[in-house]
């Protein structure tokens, strides 16, 4: 190895070098030298402004404005992606929309990542009866099919927006789970968590202050995976007339409604929700894959 | 074997316990009162006692739960509300047009999207390889939706290329109607099963027998075919045996959209009527297929790869 001769000088001048740099700062220059990872960040940040100012009614607040003399106009200067049934600007509804879709996003991996990584750090920590009852849990969960089972919540529940969240986070939990559980099981028992428990730290305490900073990465990693499904579940449920209460402006909503639009020439209520969801989802994936081979200690050097 | 076998089946029964015990709660005590909605909306106070009885929701709750387990291990699961036929009739009647339109979807996707892997593997690191990998995660960023519609818009409704939806039952007939929903099935899955296997290759070129094979003199081609090929073979049986339970339970979708009477297109409908028994039904059918292959999976990997420990 060369770093064996080289002095401090040198080290500080060469920003390549790995000379105990924290993953987390090691992970903000490899995304920095990642254009693409950039840019799908800058993306996403762009959807959570435009999300910010729509829904203080700075930017688009016509998007209710109901006028039944303008049913279906084609795209125009004045309506950049045309007009829907009730004469409503389908531009300000799919830019309403993206509040919908980040808040199922946010609040449905949100509750999805508590639940899998108390679980799976529980399970994984204590081993045991504990671990049985809840890999027997996750294992239940996981063998029933998936929509069916967010679709059974959803009859439970009744249809809204907290539905769709709910729904989701309660289902979404088990790949998640089942990862926080494999690293907590590799963690216990090295010697940074025994000196801990040395020093007379609680078994909560050693859980969630010193083996999760360590797991956090995963956490994460698994968000911006999660995002994108509850984003494309929610589309899924709307069609499936499971998702946000009537008149709320949602993509799946607007995809749902172009199912008998299309026929009658109308795509611009399509190609707008569409486009929205694209672009989005792609930031997210684009995100994720960078965050991964950034974040993940296996990958590196490969 | 035969005792990991035995093992691997006996380790299946607490899991369908909770599988009965979460459509239970789901379906039978948190979705409302199940008598009250196989009646109707018209329906006198005495009408729902009588349905109540006919359901066997009138016992206690162990009765009921003994029932509901009863009807997930003898497959009978009573009558639809809607249809008032019995279920596992309009399963039996479904089941061919589900797999009609599965079965090649799963072959052909398989097929296409290993050859795209392997080819796009071999020029791993590249510029070709990088913009692969961003195609693949852009046409995993539309909705399964968007591809549903607008291959049906654009190619049966605009170019008449094929009809825009519709069955017939024989075995001749059927396949003009599922020519396009074959295609949307493979379209959907490209995305993810490209990046997948492309995962899986380069997994492999950095095992060492290909560093042997390679020193040994061997060209790319025969690495990549017949050394990096056949040792895939484990992953490519592991997804194959995990997309069965969907195999045949059909494509939810792609059949409501297109109208093909199998048991996604059913699913479909009872999910429109809130019809809860055929959704239970295919809930727990789900369930057991996904169990039940998982089981062939474990099996299949153990007879397939020595190393797997059979304990």
């Amino acid at each position: 190895m060369k770093a064996t001769t080289m002095n401090a000088v040198n080290v500080a001048s060469n920003p390549q070098l790995e000379q105990g740099r924290s993953l987390w700062y090691d992970a903000y220059l490899r995304i920095k030298k990642d254009k693409v990872a950039v840019i799908s960040f800058f993306t996403i940040c762009f959807y959570l402004v435009l999300t910010l100012l729509s829904s203080l009614g700075v930017i688009f607040d016509n998007y209710g404005v109901v006028d039944n003399s303008l049913t279906y106009l084609p795209p125009s200067w004045d309506h950049w992606f045309g007009t829907d049934l009730f004469g409503r600007d389908v531009l300000a509804r799919a830019v309403h929309g993206t509040k919908t879709s980040l808040v199922v996003g946010f609040a449905g991996t949100g509750i999805a990542m508590a639940i899998g990584t108390v679980l799976g750090a529980c399970s994984g920590y204590f081993g045991g009866k504990v671990d049985d009852l809840i890999v027997w849990f996750y294992t239940t969960i996981d063998t029933i099919p998936y929509i069916l089972l967010v679709v059974a919540f959803s009859f439970v529940l009744g249809p809204s927006l907290l539905t769709l969240c709910l729904a989701i986070g309660l289902t979404a939990w088990v790949r998640h789970c089942r990862i926080v559980r494999a690293e907590y099981i590799k963690h216990r028992d090295l010697d940074y968590v025994q000196g801990a428990a040395a020093l007379g730290a609680s078994h909560a305490r050693r859980i969630f202050l010193h083996i999760l900073p360590n797991v956090f990465h995963l956490v994460l990693i698994n968000f911006s995976l999660g995002f994108v499904g509850a984003v494309k579940s929610e589309v899924i449920l709307s069609f499936l007339g499971l998702g946000v209460e009537p008149g709320t402006p949602s993509w799946g909503v607007m995809i749902n409604d172009a199912k008998q639009e299309l026929f009658r020439g109308v795509w611009w209520n399509l190609a707008a929700a569409t486009l929205f969801m694209f672009f989005l989802v792609l930031a997210f994936n684009l995100f994720t894959d960078a965050l991964r081979d950034a974040l993940d200690p296996k990958l590196k050097n490969k | 074997m035969a005792k990991f076998i035995i093992r691997r089946t006996l380790y299946m029964i607490p899991i369908l316990l909770g599988i009965a015990l979460i459509t239970f709660l789901l379906f039978n005590m948190a979705g409302g009162d199940p008598a009250a909605q196989a009646a109707g909306k018209y329906a006198t106070a005495e009408r729902i006692e009588e349905i109540r009885t006919e359901l066997g929701l009138d016992g206690p709750l162990y009765v009921q739960f003994g029932r509901h387990v009863q009807q997930m291990l003898t497959f009978d699961f009573g009558r639809s509300w809607a249809t008032k036929q019995t279920i596992s009739s309009m399963i039996t009647s479904g089941i061919d047009a589900s797999m009609s339109l599965t079965v090649p979807t799963l072959i052909i996707t398989q097929i296409i999207t290993i050859a795209l892997a392997l080819f796009i593997a071999f020029f791993r690191g590249t510029l070709f390889d990088k913009t692969s990998l961003i195609v693949c995660l852009a046409l995993l960023s539309f909705s399964s939706l968007v591809y549903i519609l607008y291959g049906q818009f654009s190619l049966a409704f605009n170019a008449g290329l094929f009809p825009i939806s519709g069955w017939d039952p024989s075995w001749v007939g059927r396949w003009q109607y599922l020519i396009l929903p074959i295609l949307i099935g493979v379209m959907l899955s490209l995305g993810g099963s490209v990046l997948f296997y492309r995962t899986v290759f380069i997994d492999q070129l950095h095992q060492d027998y290909v560093r042997t094979a390679r020193s040994k003199g061997l060209s790319d081609n025969v690495i990549m075919y017949k050394h990096i090929l056949r040792n895939a073979l484990i992953p490519i049986i592991t997804v194959v045996v995990a997309q069965m339970p969907f195999v045949i339970v059909g494509s939810l979708l792609i059949e409501a959209f297109f109208q093909i009477p199998g048991l996604g297109g059913m699913t479909y409908q009872a999910i429109n009527n809130a019809d809860f028994p055929v959704i239970k039904a295919m809930t727990m059918i789900g369930a057991i297929l996904y169990l039940v292959f998982q089981l062939v999976a474990d099996i299949l990997y153990a007879v397939v790869d020595p190393r797997v420990q059979v304990r």
